[in-house]
């Protein structure tokens, strides 16, 4: 599923130095578990996106597994520290190979 | 050979049993070999992980849930009944301001949901939550 799909990430646009700011991910994904039979009856092949990470200035501050069992629109909140005035870099892998990127810049004042 | 009723029904009960028990048999080893595997045979312990997830789940296709254990290094979710029952697994890195995390899951039926967090000491605490779902959210 190459089409369609839309990373949306909500990230603070200032923070004072060292806070801990929640982020939140959502990515528009269908995430197809192999599960599902279509109306003959044949499997419909497995698509989902397989790994999400986030980093901070290039230093990781979240690395996530997904499986099968993780929802259609697959969405996290987590928390990152920022130490300084920087870029948050979210990736996404999917199945087929393909990768979603988007960042958010973030100022400490 | 002929069939009399009787040789038809015993027939008929252990194909059943047969065509069951593997399925369900292979559930639930490979709940304990997800978890085997992510802790390498260590013992597990108890506290300092929290699993939040809601007591009834009107649809298993989106289930809300969060894991919270200060200090760990990565935590992972398994949901036992599930087709596949690994969920997903959290690794922190140097950045991550607490080790927590929300997100929403699939769950095929009624079941308890175990998180396993690996410690930076090396020591593996798990918790679980029962979760009763209305629909199921793994198709079929």
């Amino acid at each position: 599923m190459a089409s369609g799909v839309k990373p949306r990430v909500k990230v603070p646009k200032t923070a004072a130095a060292g806070d801990v700011v929640t982020i939140k991910t959502l990515i528009s994904h269908k995430m197809e578990s192999g599960q599902r039979k279509n109306k003959d009856g044949s499997p419909i092949p497995r698509s989902i996106i397989n790994r999400f990470t986030c980093d901070f200035n290039g230093e990781n501050v979240i690395d996530v597994t997904l499986e099968p069992s993780i929802s259609t629109n697959p969405y996290f909140q987590f928390e990152a520290k920022v130490p300084a005035s920087g870029d948050f870099t979210f990736t996404w892998y999917d199945d087929d190979g393909e990768v979603y990127k988007t960042s958010k810049s973030i100022a400490v004042a | 050979m002929q069939f009399t009723r009787r040789d038809a029904l015993i027939m008929g009960l252990g194909a059943a049993a047969a065509s069951v028990l593997p399925i369900q048999a292979f559930a639930a080893a490979s709940a304990e070999e997800e978890l085997a595997q992510f802790t390498g045979g260590a013992a597990v312990g108890e506290g300092g992980l929290t699993l939040t997830a809601p007591e009834i789940a009107e649809n298993g296709n989106t289930v809300p849930i969060s894991v919270d254990a200060p200090g760990a290094v990565s935590i992972m979710v398994i949901a036992s009944k599930n087709p596949s029952p690994k969920v997903a697994t959290f690794n922190f890195g140097p950045m991550a301001g607490s080790q927590s995390a929300s997100t929403r899951i699939r769950l095929a039926g009624t079941q308890d949901l175990v998180a396993v967090a690996k410690m930076s000491d090396g020591s593996f605490v798990q918790a679980s939550q029962a979760v009763k779902v209305t629909i199921g959210g793994c198709g079929g």
